[in-house]
């Protein structure tokens, strides 16, 4: 009873937030893919052809993979920054507040609508791709496992960046000075051996660099760092962000006064 | 009979000290119709806040249908629809969206959430707007809106926060009309509003709520008889002479209205006979205001006077 209650609470929360973005889908969809579409066209096939190959493939099949990867974390965390602060500023997230729908379906909605969004827009981002490159795949399960667990641990991310946030400008503080520094610095455009030794070391504490390379194995078959030292990464990210997530959410910050 | 609500030392003290309640007991029983008025700040929507969960409170228990909601929330949520002060739905989605996903928020399937969505949009003559984006709402739309959601997952108890606050006086009684008749269906309500007029007409049982405590708590009609006196405006044919009334305290407003304070003990007759008697004919007479409004003053005036003498001590 309070099981079949649950599941169609999530339902309601999914279907809300996979509307919501799929409503305003010039502003959620289009822009990863023109993005993207020019990174091709500058990174890939101006400059790329320059710099030649890199790990064994050519530069544009090597960016392939973290350029999705980007798209994928990037749309995943603002999905969700921005849906839960537009729900608490206009305070419509009291109509979850009040109904009887546990905190854990509330998280998991509200990542689930995030993720949704991380792997459609990866999707585009994959099928614009085709256009520039022939894509090859190493290993299906490894991407497939690797975009669900990076778009979870930016959605909860994201979750935790509106619970906190006080204005708009506090939504797009982290995207800004933390999300895209690590992403660019996280093996999307070069391999992490290319850099002296110390940068390195520094590399190993980007946690985007695991995601990205755990995500270029599945396409290429190559990567800087172990497979399961990447997905114990995701793990641990993902139990920690959930877990802040759902005392933040019980204890109403920024919800209840 | 089990009581719908049921609130004993209710406490609520915000970050920066200000304690909005100061241990408030109350009960409604089930079935009834329940106003809880008090002026701006009095810490009405405090109370309904924590009932609801959306505040959470200081000290003191708050049992909904007899599951407490420090053990058992989830139970004592879904017995509650909530009507809040605040507009407070997402104004990009369209009416039917915002009715079926609040159903699906209390576990009532989507293919049923529909038909209930239906059933209350035609009955709040919302239905050609089910469509339409909440933002494109007039204010009145909006309100009758909040009451649709609130009834979607068939509530036992709805409270609802000024209701009818900017509504003009045409869609209010309908909705008092549409409130009654809710009533009548067995769901409890309670009502707080700044129309103490409205309150009189619907209300069975009444808890007046002051600076954080509850001042008089009683059913509506004890309350009104406890009314010593009552201001009545007569409405006299112009160029009357001054009228002159025995036993009566009375004020000439101007040569065609009298003001009269008329005590318990004292009939309306006795001044329809002494104006007779002067020969100054009457032509119509009201209330100067509305009876609670002069037991809500007084009342109010006293509880500040209580919550100051207990901050003293």
């Amino acid at each position: 009873m309070i099981a079949a209650r649950n599941i169609i609470a999530l339902k309601s929360i999914l279907h809300k937030e996979i509307h919501r973005f799929m409503r305003i889908w010039v502003q959620t969809l289009v822009p990863p893919a023109i993005t993207i579409s020019l990174y091709f066209v500058i990174f890939g096939s101006l400059i790329g052809a320059r710099i030649g190959e890199m790990g064994g493939f050519d530069y544009m099949s090597f960016i392939v993979p973290g350029l999705i990867m980007m798209s994928v974390i990037t749309n995943s965390y603002s999905n969700v920054a921005s849906s839960f602060f537009s729900a608490k500023w206009q305070r419509n997230v009291e109509e979850m507040l009040v109904a009887p729908v546990p905190n854990w379906v509330i998280v998991a909605g509200y990542v689930g609508g995030g993720m949704a969004r991380g792997m459609l827009v990866g999707s585009i981002v994959t099928f614009v791709a085709m256009f520039f490159v022939d894509i090859q795949i190493h290993n299906i399960w490894v991407i497939i496992a690797t975009v669900a667990l990076t778009s979870a641990t930016f959605a909860l991310g994201g979750l935790i960046n509106a619970i906190f946030a006080g204005s708009f400008d506090d939504i797009s503080i982290i995207p800004t000075f933390i999300l895209t520094p690590l992403t660019y610095l996280g093996g999307v455009f070069y391999s992490i051996s290319l850099l002296p030794e110390f940068w390195q070391g520094v590399s190993q504490i980007n946690p985007i660099v695991y995601m990205v390379n755990a995500f270029r194995y599945g396409f290429l078959g190559i990567t800087d760092v172990s497979l399961v030292l990447s997905f114990s990464v995701l793990g641990v990210f993902i139990v920690s962000l959930y877990t802040i997530a759902m005392v933040l959410i019980t204890k109403g910050i920024g919800l209840r006064s | 009979m089990q009581s719908a609500l049921t609130i004993s030392g209710l406490e609520k003290t915000y970050k920066g000290g200000f304690q909005a309640l100061k241990g408030i007991d109350l009960t409604v029983n089930q079935g009834d119709f329940f106003a809880l008025l008090g002026p701006n700040g009095a810490g009405k929507s405090t109370t309904i806040g924590i009932i609801t969960s959306l505040v959470n409170k200081t000290a003191g228990k708050v049992a909904v249908f007899g599951h407490d909601i420090d053990q058992e929330l989830e139970a004592a949520k879904s017995f509650i629809g909530l009507v809040p002060q605040e507009f407070n739905f997402n104004q990009f989605e369209p009416l039917m969206k915002i009715l079926v996903n609040q159903a699906g928020y209390y576990g009532v399937e989507r293919s049923i959430a529909v038909e209930r969505a239906e059933k209350y949009l035609k009955q709040l003559d919302l239905w050609d707007k089910r469509n339409d984006a909440a933002r494109m709402l007039s204010g009145g739309m909006k309100r009758r809106l909040m009451i649709a959601r609130a009834l979607m997952h068939e509530p036992k108890m709805l409270i609802l926060d000024e209701p009818t606050a900017g509504v003009d006086i045409e869609l209010r009684r309908s909705m008092w009309e549409f409130l009654r008749e809710l009533n009548q269906q067995g769901i409890t309500i309670i009502l707080t509003t700044h129309y103490l007029e409205e309150a009189e007409m619907l209300c069975r049982n009444i808890a007046i709520i002051d600076s954080g405590i509850i001042v008089e708590n009683t059913d509506m009609k004890s309350l009104l008889a406890k009314l010593d006196v009552e201001t009545f405006v007569f409405d006299l044919k112009p160029n009357s002479k001054p009228a002159q009334l025995t036993g009566f305290c009375f004020r000439v407003v101007d040569d065609h209205t009298l003001e009269v304070d008329v005590k318990k003990c004292q009939t309306i007759n006795q001044v329809f006979t002494e104006l007779t008697q002067q020969s100054i004919e009457v032509l119509s007479m009201r209330n100067k205001s509305n009876r609670l409004e002069e037991l809500f003053v007084s009342l109010v005036g006293s509880g500040q006077e209580l919550a100051t003498s207990a901050i003293e001590e």
